[in-house]
């Protein structure tokens, strides 16, 4: 992964890029599958490296593929990306260790999901159940939320085609 | 859209089984990995692909505009017409405890048609943004 994140930082060729960022998607679903959340691997894999790779080059068929020389000098966004970085590490020394069964988010709700999902909802896919069951609203919030984005793109590219038929 | 045969003959074979894949996914959710939003981005994928080796001609013909974008809206109306379907059996808004004879089935019954709208909107929404590149691009 962190071969991927470098040579996707110095390349200048944006095809390149596409297919590394589908490459550290595809390891970054790896990870997952090896941290136990397949849900989110498969999301990740599907999405990630799946759909977006494609309208990223989709998008590339529509520009040039090599990226502009800089305007300026790279320092400030560096010294603004190594900031964000170190402060989220920092964060990262408050969070309980990894695998912790005492961590607050395994003593909070994820018992109570655990115990009663067998008897409430008898589905064998707790992940499955807590989202459409227990978080039906936020999932229908999500839902609504890729309707919105899609209806946003449809807005955008359909008014710039239309607007082209006028003029001529 | 590409001649070249060898890629027309592999993306035949495979596309009926994404298809499939993407089915198994849907109506696996419960058992195993998996759900509405990835059965959906999975299922685009297939259609995806299929522009990708036959064009997005062909593709307006099996998969037509209205068809998306009708699955765009009818995935989210779905999903809260199971919610309005609970008030109307008695229940909460989204209380799928109502919606069988005992609560257990009441909530498979809810998940499943659930996971269903997200499916639909998901692979609606993938397929338009897809096509709108696309058509963009055949355009200029």
């Amino acid at each position: 992964m962190a071969i991927a994140v470098v040579a996707l930082a110095r390349s200048r060729n944006l095809l390149a890029v596409v297919v590394l960022a589908g490459i550290y998607s595809f390891l970054m679903g790896a990870v997952l599958v090896a941290l136990d959340a397949v849900d989110v691997a498969m999301t990740e894999a599907s999405v990630g490296a799946g759909i977006s790779t494609v309208l990223l080059l989709c998008a590339l068929a529509l520009c040039r593929s090599d990226e502009a020389k800089p305007s300026q000098h790279p320092f400030a966004p560096l010294c603004v990306a190594v900031t964000t970085g170190a402060v989220l590490v920092y964060g990262t020394l408050g969070l309980p260790a990894f695998s912790d069964p005492q961590a607050p988010i395994h003593t909070h709700v994820a018992p109570r999901y655990l115990e009663e999902v067998p008897r409430e909802i008898d589905i064998p896919n707790v992940v499955t159940a807590v989202l459409a069951s227990y978080r039906g609203y936020d999932t229908l919030g999500e839902t609504t939320v890729v309707f919105t984005a899609g209806v946003g793109v449809v807005a955008l590219l359909r008014r710039r085609s239309l607007r082209r038929g006028d003029r001529k | 859209m590409t001649e070249d045969l060898v890629l027309r003959v592999v993306a035949k074979l495979l596309i009926p089984f994404i298809a499939m894949f993407a089915a198994y996914v849907q109506f696996h959710g419960d058992f195993g990995p998996g759900g509405g939003f990835q059965a959906g981005v999975i299922a685009a994928a297939a259609v995806i692909f299929f522009t990708l080796i036959f064009g997005l001609q062909r593709t307006r013909e099996l998969v037509p505009d209205w068809i998306v974008e009708t699955m765009v809206a009818a995935g989210v109306l779905l999903y809260a017409s199971v919610g309005l379907a609970g008030i109307v059996l008695g229940g909460n808004y989204l209380d799928y405890f109502v919606l069988g004879a005992t609560s257990v089935d009441g909530q498979h019954r809810g998940i499943f048609w659930v996971e269903i709208g997200v499916a639909v909107t998901v692979c609606g929404v993938m397929l338009k943004v897809f096509y709108m590149f696309v058509a963009r691009r055949l355009e200029e």
